[in-house]
Formats: structure tokens, C-alpha cells, sequence
């Protein structure tokens, strides 16, 4: 009974509630004009701090250098990256793992957040899709650089031919090459598609060639009511989409473990956990690089610290979940009845491989736990280093997924010990960070970084939120 | 003869204002599904007053969906069977579970496809593109375009100045 008249009566504390609420932690400041946001983002394009150029040319070196030792590999075999059996796939998987995971982190950021409608993403979940289109691009060449003999990628792609030879579909070899071309499809399309109106808006305000380039992308957008409709659902499938292929591209390639029967590796717990570790390290990197587009092209305004906020604490609780399938990771070898397993985890622990393994254990089991610091989280310089140390840890993990299992396998005649990857495999892998830095600096220069389309919804919406709390 | 008028507004209460009293005028040659609203983003409360406008991308979207797992499996499947006088060590020749995988890969990756290819023909684009824009519209400026009989136009283009249209563009259709 008193519950009605609660209602039906006007309640003066509720009011009161209400007209307290004070807009201090707005993701974005609401007073922003929209034509402000136009001009903020079309003028990263034009002109960044120098430090762009620092950074653009310092990955097209270390891109080169790349390029020099995957030739000298190439003319000289593998063997000059110390690839020798049993270990036959050193850094080149581990890093090939490492970046699809980074990928993953596009996809959680844009896809899920979108269809939860958690608007805080609206600032920054482009730069986080263009990073999974890169990361893919970048996961893709090591599959080719591991080969040695990279012309004979085809093996794994299923094309007729007079000779009806076809891969083997059973293969988790053929599924990786198959869930990797759909994840980078459908990450291009979902990138493309969700830039087309802010492709008109660089169309509206460009010259020259530029505006030749946006006016063939941007496909005659007007922003009529009819390609709005047809816009919202297009990209609400497609995040759906989205969603379950990031699950199962990583699946997929834990899956490439996991039904072997080598040590470490046949354990039913790796889906889920490659696909945290997947969203763990994205997440650290999507970290990384707000803090670097946030001063280079001075966004300031749009990836604001309460934004920041939400996405450290996504990391945080992704780290968590990651932590506690890596303890039941190993708790289930520990308890299990496989001796050669439980001995193989052993020697990650003790052996010659203890130093990847802890370095692993401190960068992403105890680091993360920095980040319940206010300090660390709202000093951007150690939030950086703290970002980077995370995904190194998450780099280290991948070298302990794969070199002790094969460097402590069933046989004990194939064991070895103090085994390091070559100055090429180092090479290659450095190569390979310069690559995705170049193509993402590059992107960032030509394409809008921000969604300026996205950024004035959320203002539009924060003031209509607002004004009908009666704060504005 | 049709011809065609865009005016621009300064915000969402005066366009719909606007959309309001044209919906309550009975003009000669001119009908509601003549008015399309351009905004910089997207404005259900304004598109509303315009009547359903039906999305047909999901019918793509099912399309695709139908058609990658049906042709995945089949692809599969049969590039598989062509192996049937092997000896397969007493397994089965099509393996279903396995097999599963990549009907996934092609469920999501068609429907996908189709999704875009459904957009892309839901925006009429690229190519049939409507006759009046002004650039302001890709900033912060509201649209709104009428296509009626040259006898209304000038009862059409005084309802816009009464809302206070920032500029009103015409042309003539040939």
C-alpha cells in the first residue's frame, strides 16, 4: 500500500534526487558543436603533431629491416632463423597468435559495445576496428614467413583444379586459413560500411585528389532518412555478426593445439582462454594507442579520461577472467594423469624456459593489477608503459604456449634446452611491428579516426539525457 | 511538371514543424513519400512523421544465411567425396563434426556478404543520387527535400520560410 502511494504521490526527495545530479563525469563535454567536430577530426588529417612523422618513419625502418631478414631468409632457408627440428616454429606462430589475438579487441570494442548500446565507444571504436583489420593483415604474413617456402601457402586454400586435389576440409590447418579470410573480410566490410557517412563529410570539405578518393568511397551518401534506416540495420547485423566469428577465429586457432596430443596443448580449456587472452592483450593495445592518437592529433576533446576509465576497467576484468582460465589451465594438467604433461608444465616453471614463463606471470598476472591505481590510471605516461608491459606479458604467454611443448615433448630424445630464437626470427618479428605501425599511421592520416557521424549522436543524445533530468 | 526544393534548418524542432504542416496540407501533386529528410545523423523522431519506410536488408541477410551453410557443406562435402574409393582407415569419408567448422565460416562470411550487398542496393547507391545537397547537411544542418507540381511549390516554399529556413535551393526537373 505504501509502495502506491508512493507513486501516485509526487515525492519530494525523488525530485530533489534528480535535480542534484551533477554532470561531472560525461564521457564527452556536452557543449561541443558538431560542426567543432568536424573541423577537430578533418584537421588530423591535414596536420598532426610532428611526432607523426617520428613515429611514421621509425616503423618504416623497423618495417625494412623486416622486409631485409625475411629476404635473407628467404635466399638462405630457414635454417638461418635457427628453425631446426623440434622446434620448427619459434617467434613466427607465437607472434602469428599474438596478432590475431590483437584483433580481437576491434571487434569486442565495436560490436558488442554497439549492441549494448554502450555509447562510451563512440569516440574511439574506429581506431580500434582499423586495428583488427591490421593486426589480421600483419597475423596473415607470418603464416606465409614460417613456411620458408612461402609460394606454397595455396596448400591450405581450396581452389578447383584439373587434378581435383583439395585440402584436407578436416584439417584445423584449412579452418584457420578460412576463419582468418572471413574475419578480415567481414572486419573490412564492417570498417568500410560504418565509415561511409563520415567518408561524405571529408568529401564535403577535401580538394584534389583527396576529394577524388572520397568521393569514389563515400558512394553518393546524402544522409537521407532512407540511407539512415537501411545504415542502422546493415550495421546492427553485421555487429552481430561480428561477434560470434571473433569467438571463433580464435577458437579455430586454439583449435590447432588443442586437437594434438602434444603436452601443454590438449586441453579443452584453450578456446575460451586463447579468446580471453585475445581480448586482454586487444585491449592493452587499444589502451596504448588512445594514449598516442590522444596527443598526436590532439583528441583531447573526444578521448576523454572518463572514457579511458571505462575501457582500463574493461581491461582489468578481461585480465581476471584471463588469470583464472590460465590457473585452470594448469590445474587440470596438475590434477591430471598425464605424467609427460605435468612434467612438460614443470619445466616451463623451473627449466629453460622459467624466465618466458614468469616474465609472463609478472607482465599479465601481477601488472594488471596496477591498474586499481588511481595514479596509474589517470597518469597517462605510466598508463602507457603499464598498457605495453601487459601486452609484451601477452606476447611472452604465446612463447610459452608453444616453444616448451615442442622443446619438451613425448619423446625425451627431442628435448633440448637453451634454445633462442636467431637475430632474424627477432628481425622478422620487430619487421612485423613496424608494418602494422606504418599501415595504422597511415590510415590514421587519410581516414577519420574518430566517427564524427557517432560523436555528434552521443552529444545529441547526452543534451536530450540532460535536459529531460533538468541539468542543461 | 515536378521540380524539387531543399531547405536547410538549424535544428530537429523547426523541421519537424515543417514535416508537420506539410503532412496537414492537402496540395495538388504532393504526397509525404515525396519528402526525404537529410541530417548528419540519424533522427528516428523526424522520420517517423514521414511514415513507414521499409528496410529490406534483412531479407539479404536471411538469403545469406541460407545460402553460405547450404553451399559450405556442399563445397565441403563433396570436394571430400571425391576421395570415396580411398581407404580412409574406417572413418567416414564425409566427416560431419569436423565439417561443421567450416559451414560455420561460411554462414556468417555469406551472410555478411549479403548483408552489405543488401545495404548497398537499400541506399541506391552508388548512382541514383537525389537531386538537391548542400554540404552544410554533412555538419550541422537539417534537410529537407520536396519534390511536388510546380503549382505548389510556392506554397511549399512558404511554409519553409515560415519555419525559418536557413536557405532554400530549387531546381527545376527536366
Amino acid at each position: 500500500m505504501s509502495h502506491m502511494i508512493k507513486h501516485d504521490v509526487p515525492d519530494d526527495n525523488e525530485i530533489h534526487i534528480e535535480k542534484k545530479f551533477v554532470p561531472k563525469d560525461l564521457d564527452i563535454d556536452k557543449d561541443v558543436s558538431w560542426a567543432q567536430i568536424n573541423k577537430d577530426v578533418l584537421r588530423s588529417l591535414d596536420r598532426p603533431r610532428p611526432i607523426f612523422w617520428v613515429i611514421f618513419f621509425a616503423a618504416m625502418a623497423l618495417f625494412s629491416f623486416g622486409v631485409y631478414c625475411e629476404k635473407y631468409q628467404y635466399d638462405n632457408g630457414l635454417g638461418v632463423a635457427d628453425l631446426n627440428n623440434p622446434q620448427v616454429w619459434g617467434l613466427y606462430i607465437a607472434t602469428f597468435i599474438f596478432w590475431i589475438g590483437m584483433g580481437h579487441s576491434g571487434t569486442l570494442l565495436s560490436a558488442l559495445l554497439h549492441i549494448i548500446h554502450a555509447d562510451w565507444r563512440k569516440p574511439i571504436y574506429r581506431y580500434a576496428e582499423a586495428m583488427t583489420t591490421f593486426s589480421l593483415l600483419t597475423a596473415a604474413l607470418f603464416v606465409l614467413i614460417h613456411l620458408g617456402r612461402v609460394w606454397q601457402f595455396y596448400y591450405v586454400v581450396a581452389y578447383p583444379n584439373e587434378r581435383w586435389v583439395w585440402p584436407n576440409f578436416s584439417s584445423p590447418l584449412v579452418w584457420d586459413a578460412t576463419a582468418i579470410g572471413t574475419y578480415l573480410t567481414s572486419s573490412l566490410l564492417f570498417l568500410y560500411t560504418g565509415m561511409v557517412p563520415d567518408l561524405a563529410i571529408c568529401r564535403d570539405n577535401a580538394t584534389g585528389a583527396r576529394k577524388k578518393l572520397y568521393t569514389f568511397m563515400s558512394l553518393g551518401w546524402q544522409g537521407t532518412d532512407r540511407q539512415w534506416a537501411t545504415f542502422r540495420v546493415t550495421y546492427m547485423t553485421l555487429a552481430c555478426f561480428l561477434m560470434p566469428l571473433a569467438v571463433s577465429v580464435h577458437s579455430i586457432v586454439s583449435t590447432d593445439f588443442a586437437v594434438s596430443q602434444n603436452p601443454g596443448w590438449h586441453i579443452t580449456s584453450f578456446p575460451p582462454y586463447f579468446v580471453a587472452g585475445a581480448l586482454y592483450s586487444g585491449c592493452s593495445v587499444i589502451i596504448t594507442l588512445f594514449i598516442l592518437l590522444r596527443y598526436v592529433f590532439r583528441f583531447e576533446a573526444y578521448m576523454t579520461m572518463p572514457i579511458l576509465n571505462k575501457l582500463i576497467k574493461m581491461t582489468f576484468a578481461i585480465a581476471m577472467v584471463w588469470n583464472y582460465l590460465n590457473l585452470i589451465e594448469y590445474s587440470t594438467v596438475w590434477y591430471g594423469a598425464n605424467e609427460i604433461a605435468k612434467q612438460q608444465l614443470l619445466d616451463k616453471m623451473t627449466g629453460t624456459y622459467a624466465p618466458v614463463f614468469w616474465g609472463m606471470v609478472f607482465c599479465s598476472t601481477v601488472m594488471p593489477f596496477t591498474l586499481l591505481i588511481k595514479f596509474v590510471r589517470t597518469h597517462l605516461p605510466t598508463l602507457m608503459v603499464v598498457s605495453i608491459i601487459l601486452n609484451f606479458g601477452m606476447w611472452l604467454e604465446r612463447i610459452q604456449i608453444i616453444t616448451p611443448t615442442f622443446g619438451h615433448s613425448q619423446y625425451p630424445w627431442t628435448w633440448t634446452s637453451g634454445w633462442w630464437p636467431s637475430w632474424v626470427q627477432f628481425g622478422i618479428v620487430a619487421g612485423s611491428f613496424g608494418w602494422f605501425t606504418m599501415l595504422f599511421m597511415l590510415y590514421c592520416k587519410i581516414f577519420p579516426t574518430i566517427s564524427m557521424y557517432e560523436v555528434k549522436e552521443m552529444v545529441h543524445d547526452q543534451s536530450k539525457m540532460l535536459k529531460a533530468k533538468g541539468v542543461a | 511538371m515536378k521540380s524539387y526544393l531543399l531547405a536547410l534548418y538549424n535544428n530537429m524542432e523547426e523541421a519537424g514543424l515543417v514535416l508537420d504542416e506539410l503532412n496537414n496540407t492537402k496540395l495538388p501533386g504532393f504526397s509525404m513519400k515525396d519528402v526525404v529528410i537529410k541530417s548528419p545523423i540519424e533522427h528516428p523522431e523526424l522520420s517517423e512523421k514521414l511514415g513507414k519506410r521499409p528496410v529490406y536488408v534483412q531479407l539479404f541477410t536471411l538469403v545469406g544465411v541460407l545460402f553460405g551453410p547450404i553451399t559450405g557443406l556442399t563445397l565441403v562435402a563433396s570436394a571430400q567425396a571425391s576421395f570415396i574409393y580411398q581407404i580412409r582407415g574406417g572413418r567416414p569419408v564425409v566427416p560431419i563434426p569436423p565439417d561443421m567448422v567450416l559451414t560455420y565460416e561460411f554462414f556468417i562470411l555469406s551472410g555478411v556478404l549479403m548483408t552489405v550487398i543488401g545495404c548497398f542496393i537499400g541506399w541506391k547507391l552508388p548512382g541514383n543520387r537525389s537531386p538537391l545537397y548542400n554540404t552544410r547537411v554533412s555538419e550541422d544542418k537539417i534537410g529537407i527535400l520536396v519534390k511536388a507540381e510546380d503549382t505548389s511549390i510556392p506554397v511549399i516554399n512558404e511554409i519553409f520560410k515560415k519555419h525559418h529556413s536557413l536557405e532554400i535551393l530549387g531546381e527545376e526537373k527536366k
